[in-house]
């Protein structure tokens, strides 16, 4: 057993030390919107908060965030911050088949947590590890520029 | 005759009370439901189109999949409005698979999504189950009000009688709705009285993809269910000689280990722990009937039987004899690798074997072709195979697999199952990346070779083009449409339809069938390489003949008004003849046009691309002009746009599947690269207004992206790209 704060409650995961955090929040602990793209770090979908700072849970053994906040798309409306965000989302329609929007939302809540009014060149800095198959990213980019309006 | 049929009351096994629409069939037993249905005493016909609930909720039945290109959205819209349902309480749900009610109209009597079709079929019968819906509404609430019909309006959900100031909702007039008479014709409204098609309505699953609820395949947790990982064979053909699963079955929480045909799998509780136990298997693998070619071999031989005359896919005139009396001929070559489809989300399928049957949790693209070979591996009747379709995360095609791959190994792990005590536990196959990318039903590896005669004044008097690559439809049960005297459709599509007009025209094709490795269609299918090749030769045949790129299209497109008014819109707002912009110093611009007909949308590209000294490039602007017919929703052609440009790109640019000695030779996305943030280009989308019948958007703006952008890179280097994706150190200054 494993003890997490997960979306700020305490949560305990019946998995293997070595289980990524992606598995046991996906697997043992039912938060399926959290997605595996791939694996190894390689495409963002997996993207989770740890005390605040976007991380890929597919590549973060879960016994390390153990005494640490971590936070998912389910918990994302809970803050300002990411309700703008999720508003943001919809009201651009910025989805498509939205398999990697879970990990896009998260990286852009921790970019604009930190900027408050980002330029395209931080945009691209904090959100180029995103893929996006359906290349969305041009809703991408609008949608954080229209939530950081929203925010402001 | 109105083809929508009251299924009301055959409903109530779901706990559904309201009025239900579905499509007149003749009575047929039903194999899956026939339990339940001996119990309630009356047909079970779990099948419709609309359903209003007595909560007021709307719930369109799609019979397509939304893999992320609208149709859920799409279907909902053409319902909503004939029925002038408010949009807020409409939902939409997957439809379960059956042919003979979800059929698509494109393909006969298949149910699947693909070609671009889900609007054009659907476009009035979708709007006949509104409407419908809605004549049953006010039929109802005439004899409720006792008035006369005709004074009934219906408008956001609420039906209203103005003369007595009386209204009600869809939802408390639902039960009353479902016994009143089907009409037997209904009047469709006309486009001027539209209120949510050819408008912006927001996309059905815009909530649930934003804060994890929806529903993938991936997603699926069950009670009891086991998670499958597959070790599958380095190579294609490739058999297990010894398996030793001691260390992986000694693994806590690893629960069996079976073989299957294409494999083996391991069954756990959990993901993690099933992929710990497949990293612990030892096999040891028979390659004597595997294919051990790579890829350039197989390019090198393509290249030999270009040089060579195929099977004709189109002749017009006499191509010899214009080339005999040519004052110059120009020609070029063209190399297409293989493609993985790459979905973000990576193939996977959930299989419960029950007492009556099997049932399927997929994101289910091809319900047709997958519930028969499902029903075929256990003896079945296809109705006993009920399917639940999922969000699909990304398909652009690899769901629709002609032969049904990842579904048949998902149910054979089950059928390896049988008989031992987890024989009727829900397993979920859950593929890896590296599964994903090495299993095949790649677009095709494709060579072609073009040449064109000119006349003394640059005229083009003759087009030859020979392509050479692997057929998709052969061996599967799409061969009997596709394949003419053995030329498959989908090999030489947007090649054979040329719209040039040139008076000798010939196009040939050889089909390699000694190639294991297997092929699948993929966003765009032929148009995929097809619109690069002829775009590209058209480009260069304008230069040497020293016109306009555009002029000398709309010159040749006198007979083709669709494809000229996207070129002429694309180039206007792309400032076509307008210089360019000079990029900073060192660097070249140039600027580049591709027009293409692709399921029978119209799209023209103008791209710019900016060229640095070392090679390397950006495409800064696409101006797209589309063409799709009457435009259901804006704002998703648009969005289809951008995501097909940058899908596009993404194979421009690093799209590669290689073979070595017949190993695949990418896994993931650090050898397979895809298009960032940070590289996609502005877009501008210019839709032409159109009253004509709505045609797909999810495809057409593929192919012309990577011509417009490989005539921009010949523009600003003079250099033409003859191989995708671009080899970037050609463009060195
Ligand atoms: S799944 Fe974690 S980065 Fe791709
Ligand atoms: S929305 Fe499909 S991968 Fe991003």
């Amino acid at each position: 057993m494993i003890q997490l704060t997960i979306n700020g409650k305490p949560q305990q995961a019946d998995v293997e030390p070595d289980t990524p955090l992606l598995w046991a929040l996906r697997d043992s602990l039912l938060l399926t919107g959290t997605k595996y793209g791939c694996g190894a770090g390689l495409c963002g979908a997996c993207t989770v908060h740890v005390d605040g700072q976007p991380v890929r849970s597919c590549v973060t053994p879960v016994a390390s965030v153990a005494g640490k906040k971590v936070s998912t798309i389910e918990a994302a409306g809970d803050s300002r911050v990411g309700k703008a965000v999720q508003d943001a989302w919809r009201k651009l329609d910025v989805v498509q088949c939205g398999y990697c929007q879970s990990g896009q939302i998260m990286s852009a809540i921790g970019l604009l947590s930190t900027k408050k009014k980002p330029t395209d060149a931080d945009i691209d800095a904090a959100m180029a590890g995103n893929l996006c198959r359906c290349a969305t990213y041009v809703r991408i980019r609008a949608a954080i520029h229209e939530a950081a309006k929203a925010l402001a | 005759m109105n083809p929508i049929q009251n299924v009301s009351r055959r409903h109530f096994l779901q706990g559904v009370a309201g009025l239900t629409l579905g499509i007149a069939l003749p009575a047929v037993s039903q194999q899956a439901g026939a339990a339940e249905a001996a119990v309630a005493g009356t047909p079970f016909e779990p099948n419709a189109f609309v359903r209003i609930g007595t909560d007021n909720i709307v719930t369109v039945l799609s019979k397509h999949l939304e893999m992320g290109q609208g149709t859920y959205t799409g279907l909902a819209t053409l319902v909503a409005e004939e029925l002038d349902a408010a949009w807020a309480q409409v939902r939409v749900e997957g439809a379960p698979a059956d042919a003979r009610r979800y059929n698509n109209l494109a393909f006969g009597p298949m149910q699947g999504t693909g070609g671009s079709t889900a609007m054009a079929n659907s476009w009035e019968q979708m709007r006949q189950a509104g409407a419908s819906a809605r004549a049953m509404l006010v039929a109802a609430a005439a004899r409720r009000w006792n008035v006369p019909a005709t004074e009934i309006t219906v408008r956001e959900g609420v039906v209203s009688h103005a003369a007595s100031a009386r209204t009600v909702r869809f939802g408390e007039l639902a039960e009353a709705a479902a016994a009143e008479a089907v009409p037997a014709l209904v009047t469709l409204k006309d486009p001027r009285d539209f209120r949510l098609i050819g408008r912006h309505a927001p996309r059905k699953d815009s909530v649930a993809k934003t804060d994890g609820t929806a529903q993938f395949t991936q997603d699926v947790h069950l009670p009891g269910m086991l998670v499958a990982q597959v070790v599958h064979p380095p190579r294609f053909g490739s058999r297990v000689k010894a398996l030793d699963a001691t260390a992986a079955r000694a693994l806590k929480g690893v629960v069996d280990v079976v073989q299957i045909p294409g494999g083996v799998a391991v069954l756990a509780r959990d993901t993690w722990t099933a992929s710990k136990g497949r990293d612990a298997l030892v096999i040891e693998w028979d390659d004597s009937a595997a294919y051990r070619e790579s890829s350039d071999q197989i390019l090198a031989r393509y290249r030999a039987l270009a040089a060579t005359p195929g099977k004709t896919a189109r002749k017009d005139g006499d191509v010899e004899a214009a080339f005999q009396g040519a004052a110059r001929v120009v020609e070029a070559s063209y190399d297409f690798p293989y493609l993985a489809h790459a979905a973000m989300e990576p193939m996977n399928c959930v299989v419960q074997r029950t007492a009556t049957g099997l049932e399927v949790w997929n994101g289910e693209q091809s319900h047709t072709v997958d519930q028969a070979k499902l029903a075929a591996l256990f003896g079945l009747a296809p109705e006993q195979v009920n399917i639940h379709t999922l969000y699909a995360g990304g398909s652009f095609g690899r769901r629709a697999s002609t032969d049904s791959d990842y579904v048949r190994e998902a149910a054979s792990i089950v059928k390896a199952l049988e008989g031992s005590a987890h024989a009727q536990v829900p397993v979920k196959l859950v593929w890896t990346r590296e599964d994903d990318m090495r299993a095949g039903y790649y677009r095709p590896l494709f060579h072609h070779r073009l040449e064109a005669a000119l006349d003394k004044n640059g005229r083009i008097q003759a087009w030859r083009h020979r392509l050479v690559g692997q057929s998709i439809a052969a061996g599967s049960a799409f061969e009997p449409f596709l394949v003419k005297d053995g030329v498959d459709h989908l090999s030489v599509e947007g090649a054979s339809s040329l719209p040039y007009a040139i008076p000798n025209l010939q196009v040939e094709l050889h089909t390699p069938t000694d190639i294991p490795v297997p092929v699948l269609w993929w966003r765009s299918v032929g148009s995929t390489h097809t619109a690069y090749a002829t775009e590209t030769f058209l480009d260069r045949l304008a230069v040497s003949a020293g016109q306009d790129p555009v002029a000398l299209r709309l010159q040749l497109l006198d007979k083709h008004p669709r494809h000229a008014a996207v070129l002429r819109l694309a180039a206007e707002k792309a400032g076509w003849g307008k210089p360019l912009a000079k990029g900073k110093p060192g660097e070249r611009r140039g600027r580049g046009v591709a027009v293409h007909e692709s399921f029978q949308s119209f799209v023209a590209q103008v791209a710019e691309v900016t060229v640095k000294k070392d090679g390397s490039l950006r495409v800064d602007r696409v101006v797209t002009a589309v063409d799709c017919g009457f435009a259901i929703n804006p704002d998703i052609i648009r969005a289809q746009v951008e995501g097909s440009v940058g899908f596009a790109l993404t194979a421009a640019f690093y799209g590669e599947i290689t073979l070595k000695e017949g190993v695949v030779e990418q896994g993931n996305f650090g050898e397979y690269g895809m298009l960032r943030i940070n590289e996609m280009p502005r877009i501008e989308v210019h839709i032409v207004p159109s009253a004509a019948k709505p045609t797909g958007i999810g495809e057409p703006a593929v192919p012309p992206v990577a011509p417009a952008v490989a005539n921009a890179l010949a523009a600003a280097t003079g250099k033409w790209a003859t191989r995708l994706p671009f080899v970037t150190r050609q463009f060195k200054a």
